[in-house]
């Protein structure tokens, strides 16, 4: 029990974080859309640049968590670098 | 436009749908006791499951609306990519590990598990039912679309053989097939979209004049004799003289001509009539060449004036999809980096197509499909979409809309039941939520791959003007013809995977909530199994009835109904069950009760259905904006913080957290 209640407060702050970047990303888009026009690095403007950044994000966040939870998990070797990997594909794509 | 069969495409569909078919089978013939049939013994390896979530996931609505939304709007298909994936979030840290610590086989057992309530089950049973049957129309619709290209049959074949092909699936096999039928299917995806990323990057942008098939769209001007545009002899005048339209004779504006943006221009030696449209814009006035689809009273169908052809090289809509001008007036850019596709693009003009539908008199329509010249930094910003017209419009009804459908999106991933339903294939919490990290790892790297997709589609010369949902498998077609048969035997796999995974969260529901337990039948383990296999016949059979009756729909709108009715009903008593130690019995019934009605007479109330669905006009719309979810999702929590202070202490007092025993 006291892992499940370690693991749901980690994940409760995770979570408010991510919904502070996406309601963040969300306002901004409905009431000053003109930031997302702003050219970024590489010559690619806000609006793509903070659509990727929301995707990469949830998925570093989704991996801090599965790390910190790790302590109750079973058989973690073979999974995590499988995860690992995918999170390299992910990078290069963007 | 005109699709023929091609052999490599038939061959390639049919060593899919068998090699699918025979896996099910093979894996399948374990799987007979209920726990096997509905949570495949929770023997599922953890990293299959996962890429099984992103099977189950990246339905038809995510592959091939998507990308079609991104090729005939740009970015704000995009949105739905980054709200979908935002989902997955709430589905990770709040929901993953009690779902699979409370229930058993549905998700009506995680609600269900601290009070033993008949009456939750039967309210969560019946939520599951709906929102399984809302987002199975889609998938069915979906399926018919792609068939109809593919294979050369009328749409409501495909809706058949889907329904057949799944119903075998989920009947001779149950879980077990279905989560390896989405493996591979969520695999294959990615992979393939990778594959045509790659060839996308490789390709670069080229400055064209039209599609594919080499027709380039005429636009003339600046016109200087433009006052008035119509019945104007100086203007005929000027159209043959300086731009080439021999004997233009203007056709007076009639009938449901009138008022609008189009020039008909009768010219040429067999005197054909074109429309053109009339683009007023700070350069000058222009007139560009339009394409044209009439449906006659009687049946006929007229493309650009002249009846429709059956065959390549006879009339039809022309492929389209081009990029005007690039950067510095170059012809082609070659291969571009992943950066440089959309620093590229921003400094580019593409031709986007509207689409504008005339009702004549006799009963015959017209739609008018016309040239958006574009620049292409517009296209990588959100709001050109009308749904998402918030983002430049002053009305703050428009922008509370936008709001609510992105709230909508976040919330809806948690609550759908055939998505919560995937935690009770494998062993453990943490297998749990090992399987949501990978999840959220292969479904992010493909909505990542969705905008190049999409951009790539938009560029790529081949669009069907009438049908954005064929992009993706059109965007395959302009690099090879092999690569179209893959991608499109992907996309059927795709609809049957998450079809038959709705189909099985449905038959879960109907057996175990509601006859098992809400009303009372005691059942055997073989004979629940039964009953689980005639309810997934009888949900099929609805899901083909109603693919074939909403053909016309839109896939990505239907979809937006199914999360914002699950992310309603569902979402606050799964949340407050599993964080407010008061919630009652009552105060659950209640919050899906509330919920799920609401929603749904929000949307059926709405503007956008008044307009697309009824054919009414969409200011006689009873509810202000279209998207429900930012009233009815704190409406259900409300309802439920509400009722259940009301009723402490009146119900049985709350088992403490284990495990549910159906």
């Amino acid at each position: 029990m006291s892992t499940n209640r370690s693991n749901q407060r980690i994940g409760l702050v995770l979570f408010t974080l991510y919904l502070l970047l996406y309601g963040g990303f969300v306002l901004l888009m409905a009431f000053d859309a003109e930031q997302l026009q702003v050219t970024g690095p590489g010559q690619v403007n806000m609006a793509v640049w903070s659509g990727f950044s929301l995707i990469v994000v949830a998925l570093v966040l989704s991996l801090v968590y599965g790390w910190v939870c790790r302590s109750d998990g079973h058989a973690e070797a073979a999974g995590s670098t499988q995860a690992h990997d995918d999170a390299v594909s992910q990078g290069d794509g963007a | 436009m005109i699709y023929e069969a091609s052999p490599i495409a038939v061959g390639c569909f049919f060593v899919f749908v068998g090699l699918t078919l025979g896996l099910s089978f093979f894996l399948g013939r374990k799987a007979k006791s209920s726990a096997g049939y509905f949570a495949a013994h929770g023997q599922i390896p953890w990293f299959v499951n996962g890429v099984a979530f992103a099977g189950d996931y990246l339905s038809a609505a995510s592959f091939l609306g998507i990308c079609g939304m991104i090729a005939f709007y740009g970015y704000d298909g995009f949105l739905y990519s980054i709200g979908y994936l935002a989902g997955w979030i709430v589905a990770l840290f709040v929901v993953a590990e009690p779902m699979k610590r409370l229930g058993k086989f549905t998700f009506a057992d995680a609600l269900d598990a601290r009070f033993g309530s008949r009456g939750i089950k039967l309210v969560a049973g019946i939520s599951t039912l709906a929102v399984s049957i809302f987002y199975l129309i889609p998938q069915m619709v979906g399926a018919g679309v792609l068939v109809q290209p593919l294979l050369g049959f009328p749409h409501w074949v495909g809706v058949m053989l889907v329904g057949a092909t799944v119903i075998l699936i989920v009947v001779l096999a149950g879980m077990v097939s279905t989560t390896w039928v989405q493996f591979l299917k969520g695999s294959l995806l990615v992979v393939f979209s990778t594959i045509l990323t790659v060839l996308i990057l490789v390709r670069g942008f080229a400055a064209e004049e039209g599609g594919a098939d080499g027709h380039a769209f005429r636009t003339l001007g600046p016109l200087t004799n433009t006052e008035p545009v119509r019945q104007a002899e100086a203007l005929e005048k000027e159209l043959a003289s300086t731009w080439g339209l021999q004997g233009a004779t203007i056709t007076p504006a009639e009938g449901a001509w009138v008022d609008q943006p189009f020039v008909r221009i009768a010219s040429g030696t067999d005197k054909v009539t074109t429309v053109w449209h009339l683009d007023k814009g700070e350069a000058g006035v222009f007139l560009r060449e339009t394409q044209t689809l009439k449906k006659t009273a009687d049946g006929q169908v007229l493309v650009n004036g002249m009846p429709k052809g059956t065959k390549k090289g006879e009339p039809e809509l022309h492929p389209v999809g081009h990029v005007s001008r690039l950067p510095d007036g170059k012809d082609k850019t070659g291969s571009l980096g992943p950066l440089e596709f959309f620093s590229t693009l921003e400094e580019s003009e593409v031709v986007l197509w509207g689409n504008k539908k005339l009702v004549h008199e006799d009963g015959s329509t017209t739609t008018v499909y016309f040239q958006k010249p574009t620049a292409g930094s517009r296209i990588l910003q959100p709001g050109m979409h009308p749904r998402f017209q918030g983002i430049h419009s002053d009305k703050t009804l428009d922008k509370i809309d936008l709001l609510s459908l992105m709230l909508a999106l976040f919330c809806g991933t948690a609550s759908l039941p055939h998505i919560l339903i995937r935690y009770y294939t494998v062993k453990d919490e943490a297998s749990a939520r090992k399987s949501t990290i990978v999840g959220i790892a292969t479904i992010g790297f493909f909505y990542v791959l969705t905008l190049y997709l999409g951009l790539g589609a938009m560029t790529s010369g081949t669009l069907d003007v009438t049908n954005s949902n064929m992009s993706a498998p059109l965007l395959a077609f302009s690099i090879g013809e092999w690569l179209f048969a893959a991608i499109s035997a992907i996309a059927f796999t795709t609809v049957l995977g998450t079809v038959s995974g709705l189909i099985l969260a449905s038959s879960g529901a109907v057996t175990h909530d509601l006859m098992a337990n809400a009303m009372g039948r005691e059942m055997t383990d073989a004979q629940q199994v039964r009953v689980a296999k005639i309810a997934s016949v009888v949900v099929g059979l609805v899901a083909i009835v109603l693919g074939v009756l909403f053909q016309e729909l839109n896939v990505s709108y239907l979809v937006g109904w199914a999360f914002s009715v699950a992310a309603s009903a569902n979402l606050p008593s799964l949340v407050m069950c599993l964080f407010w130690s008061r919630t009652t019995r009552q105060g659950v019934i209640a919050a899906v009760v509330v919920g799920m009605t609401s929603s749904l007479a929000w949307i059926l109330l709405s503007a956008d259905t008044f307009s697309k669905v009824y054919g009414l006009d969409a200011d006689q719309a009873l509810v202000p904006f279209s998207q429900p979810g930012i009233v009815t999702i704190p409406l259900g929590f409300l309802t439920l913080v509400a009722v259940s202070l009301a009723t402490q202490g009146t119900g049985p007092a709350p088992v403490a957290e284990s495990p549910a025993e159906a």
